[in-house]
């Protein structure tokens, strides 16, 4: 019996071991098909959660458009994740020949990799930001607390959901957000801002590690009573759920400036920097400006961000120059021992 | 690496071979680098990010959490070898078939499943909410999943020593007159408790170190369920590199002391089943 | 002994109630969850997340580490525990622990470590580079991630069987002059035949489903080096909620199978031990 055990063994590692190298080789021959036509370029964009839609709609788009244009295929290889995540792999090792990241401070740490050359800023229009979004509320139907505007939220009482702007990029937006309206409110006297934000982090929940986790801790779990979220994933998770939410813009907000640049290493070692140009470029055009709309980011086309009504134009946006760019605002509030730490830290 | 005595089984060479080649491919290597990227900070720099309140914090939610769950498998994992090596009963193979399922089952699936049973919403959460206990979002959720990432351990690791368990020896103490729970305590405790206390190590230094379930479950509020790796991914998102592998070595440390005790304590058992030397 | 008397058969049922208890709560509640959110909207939606293309390919890769993995485990398993159990030399408590520790590393840290050996800040990047080897970011990253989580599960099932049965048995058989692979299948293998199963199937049930390592090293490339836990996390955070419980039954699936061919070969290979 034992002789069967081994004859088991043996035929079972002989059936593995051809599945490997047949598996190989399928690897192999696939790689010989790309390589037989020429004409087709591959390019990797490196981008962050809620950009999946977005980029999957334009990818097509773009195909076609780059196919008119240069004649030639190609196909486009999305990753999503955690926009810091992401930027951190780029940095590591990641061969990606975009990132379409959340933040400036994100591309930035790609830069300071040595993999992008200073001043990729500028080397898109509009600060290598083609759509921008902002930061809402998601409160249940009816807005039964009442939740009107920021200094609703930090009463007493209230339950408070959004992401830990420690581990993730939107929730940086949501406390500076939240951080514009008390400067306002208290004329920028620090101690009472700081003091207003404290009440806002007392009221938290559940700080989640990212933004889906706090999507889910609300919706899904039915956690607190106001979710602090990008505006196009309020309108994904109204969408889902029409009866059950209602988003409350501030008065006060911020805008958030998704930002776009060619990771020049790597396209100059692939020989892509042509397609990867025309592919960020691309992004500013009509076409691509309506399917950024369609997927609830505001276009940064301002003739096509008016034909969208559901974009609430009314509230007084702020920008993180206001906090004196991203490197100070990061150093600030978000490093270790910063605003946010002290906040916790004093108990 | 020498023998300190002859022994007549050969293979010696051959195999300690393979394994210290595969041993420091997949694990030494990987883990000098971590230590190599640490050395270069100073003693003070490596004091000060450990000591920092929320560091320590998360040392206390991580270590306690992750010693209750491995606690409770430690009982349970006892208790369901027992029962699946000494009874039968209907749905026997099911049960025993189901035991490494938390382990296939992606951590985050894991606790997405687990928050949406016990918030005060879920089918669990909702009964323990009528007595005002909340179990996700606190530590007591944090543990819940614990005890799911957990389960495998000492169950497989007490399972097979209970079945080349010599049933002559609870046979002839039996005839004896020795009583169950005397022949539990007596004879099949003391054979068991190494591989259940392996099994307990292993649960515990998985729940020290594990992520992907709890970050869901819990709230990830700073001092009061913020654990350890969620530290060290932080830090990783800030490019603070230096922070997260200095608090990476501590758990590493930890983990390292937690099996080496456990290991002293099944070779010391050993002997003395053995009869000493 | 076969007599059982009233308060043993009480003992015995409690603890079999315990024992169910704990794991329709623990076990079986947590899968009828992801079943029911699998199904939330119908057949239809299942299947589509199902044969997507992405799943097909997020399979495959899992499949593949899964076999990498236990070829590896499985080669290091019996060599480890050979060389601990038969042998005393110096160190072995280090060496045990050493082996042990993979476990206990937080995947976090584990992806982590294998980033700072290959990755771009390692002094090897650019010595790979030249060579054109890509580990991480990479199917090769995928597979070390997956072998260095599921290291011990073999060898730790086998090295406690082996040292409560002590070496008497190969001792003879070796001064009888028979050579080291014949005792180890004649006399050894048999005795831990089941212990190298359970083994075996811990390692292919973890390495299915091992996240967090595998995630900090795969770098996310749809249809690339997604395996089936990152295609349903990515899945989920791309609101995909439904969808991302489908493919996490597959995996459900996949451990069953496993399990069930498991019980198979138990079964049968202990009737016929029992008609010898």
């Amino acid at each position: 019996m034992n002789q069967n055990i081994f004859k088991f063994a043996a035929v079972a590692s002989i059936a593995l071991s051809s599945v490997l190298f047949t598996a190989c080789d399928e690897n192999k021959s696939e790689n010989k098909a790309g390589e037989a036509k020429v004409e087709k370029q591959t390019i990797v964009n490196v981008s962050y959660d809620p950009t999946r839609e977005l980029y999957a709609n334009y990818n097509k788009v773009f195909a076609k458009h780059w196919k008119e244009k240069s004649g030639k295929d190609v196909e486009i290889t999305q990753s999503h994740g955690g926009s810091g995540k992401q930027a951190l792999e780029v940095a590591n090792g990641l061969e990606a020949d975009v990132v379409t990241l959340a933040l400036e401070f994100d591309v930035d740490a790609v830069r300071a990799a040595g993999l992008i050359e200073d001043g990729w800023v500028n080397e898109f229009p509009l600060s290598s930001a083609p759509y921008t979004s902002t930061i809402v509320f998601l409160v249940r139907k009816g807005n039964p607390k009442n939740l009107k505007d920021w200094g609703d939220i930090v009463k007493p009482g209230i339950g408070v959901i959004t992401p830990n702007p420690k581990t993730s990029g939107g929730a940086r937006w949501n406390y500076l957000a939240a951080w514009a309206y008390a400067k306002k409110l208290y004329n920028g006297d620090e101690a009472k801002i700081k003091d207003f934000i404290k009440k806002l982090f007392q009221n938290v929940l559940v700080l989640s590690s990212g933004a889906r986790g706090a999507t889910t801790a609300f919706v899904e779990n039915g956690q607190g009573d106001v979710l602090l979220a990008w505006e196009n994933e309020a309108f994904l998770s109204k969408k889902d759920h029409p009866d059950d939410y209602e988003i409350v813009v501030p008065s006060v907000s911020i805008l958030a400036q998704p930002s776009v640049a060619i990771v020049d290493k790597i396209v100059d070692k692939r020989g892509t920097r042509d397609v990867a140009t025309e592919y960020l470029n691309f992004l500013y055009s009509d076409e691509a400006q309506h399917l950024a709309a369609q997927n609830h980011y505001r276009p940064s086309n301002k003739a096509i961000l008016d034909q969208y009504k559901e974009f609430d134009q009314n509230v007084n946006l702020v920008t993180v120059e206001d906090f004196g760019g991203w490197a100070k605002a990061q150093g600030t509030h978000f490093s270790n021992g910063g605003v946010f730490d002290q906040i916790y830290e004093k108990k | 690496m020498k023998r300190t005595n002859r022994s007549v089984i050969p293979g010696f060479g051959l195999t300690t071979g393979i394994t210290l080649a595969i041993l420091s491919v997949v694990v030494l290597i990987p883990l000098a680098s971590l230590v190599v990227f640490t050395s270069h900070l100073s003693w003070d720099e490596i004091v000060a990010t450990i000591t920092r309140d929320r560091v320590l914090a998360s040392f206390r939610v991580s270590f306690l959490t992750a010693f209750v769950a491995s606690s409770v498998n430690l009982v349970m994992g006892i208790i369901l070898a027992w029962v699946l090596v000494k009874y039968t009963f209907p749905l026997k193979r099911l049960v025993d078939g189901m035991i490494e399922l938390p382990f296939a089952l992606p951590t985050a699936v894991a606790g997405i499943a687990l928050t949406a049973l016990t918030a005060d919403t879920g089918l669990i959460g909702g009964f323990f909410a009528k007595f005002g206990i909340k179990i996700a979002f606190t530590q007591l959720g944090i543990i819940v999943a614990l005890i799911f990432i957990g389960i495998p351990f000492v169950v497989r690791a007490v399972q097979p020593v209970l079945e080349k368990l010599d049933p002559s020896y609870e046979e002839a103490a039996s005839v004896l007159g020795a009583s169950r729970t005397r022949i539990f305590w007596k004879i099949i405790f003391p054979e068991i408790i190494p591989a259940a206390l392996t099994g307990f190590g292993l649960a515990f230094g998985r729940c020290l170190g594990e992520y992907g379930s709890v970050v869901f479950i819990a709230g990830n509020k700073p001092f009061e369920t913020e654990i350890t790796p969620l530290i060290i991914m932080s830090e990783l998102q800030e490019y603070d590199y230096a922070s997260a592998t200095t608090i990476a070595l501590v758990m590493l440390i930890a983990s390292f002391v937690t099996l080496f005790l456990v290991n002293l304590v099944q070779s010391r058992n050993t002997k003395i089943l053995k009869g000493g030397v | 002994m076969n007599k059982e008397t009233t308060s043993s058969k009480v003992t015995k049922w409690v603890l079999i109630s315990i024992s169910f208890i704990f794991i329709a709560l623990m076990l079986l509640l947590p899968l009828i969850t992801v079943i029911i959110e699998a199904f939330k909207q119908g057949w239809d939606v299942y299947k589509q997340a199902v044969v997507d293309d992405y799943t097909v390919h997020a399979v495959l890769l899992t499949v593949e580490a899964t076999v990498f993995a236990v070829i590896i485990n499985t080669v290091f398993g019996l060599s480890a525990a050979w060389s601990l159990t038969k042998f005393n030399f110096k160190g072995k408590k280090i060496l045990t622990t050493l082996i042990d520790l993979p476990v206990t590393v937080s995947p976090i840290i584990a992806g982590l470590i294998f980033l700072l050996t290959f990755g771009r800040q390692s002094p090897l990047f650019p010595i790979l580079q030249d060579l054109d080897i890509k580990i991480v970011f990479a199917v090769p990253g995928i597979v070390l991630a997956t072998i260095f989580v599921t290291f011990p599960f073999i060898s730790r099932e086998l090295i406690p069987v082996l040292e409560s049965r002590g070496n008497d048995e190969e001792e003879a058989a070796a001064l009888m002059g028979a050579g080291g692979f014949t005792i180890f299948r004649k006399v050894t293998f048999p005795h831990i035949k089941w212990a190298f199963l359970y083994g075996v199937v811990l390692c292919t049930a973890r390495a299915m489903g091992e996240f967090g390592a595998v995630s900090v090293l795969s770098g996310h490339l749809r249809g690339k080096t997604n395996t089936l836990p990152l295609h349903v996390e990515i899945l989920f955070n791309e609101f995909q909620y439904v969808p991302a419980f489908a493919v996490a039954s597959i995996l459900v699936v996949m451990a069953i199978i496993i399990l069930i061919l498991r019980s198979v070969i138990e079964y049968t290979g202990m009737r016929k031990s029992n008609v010898r």
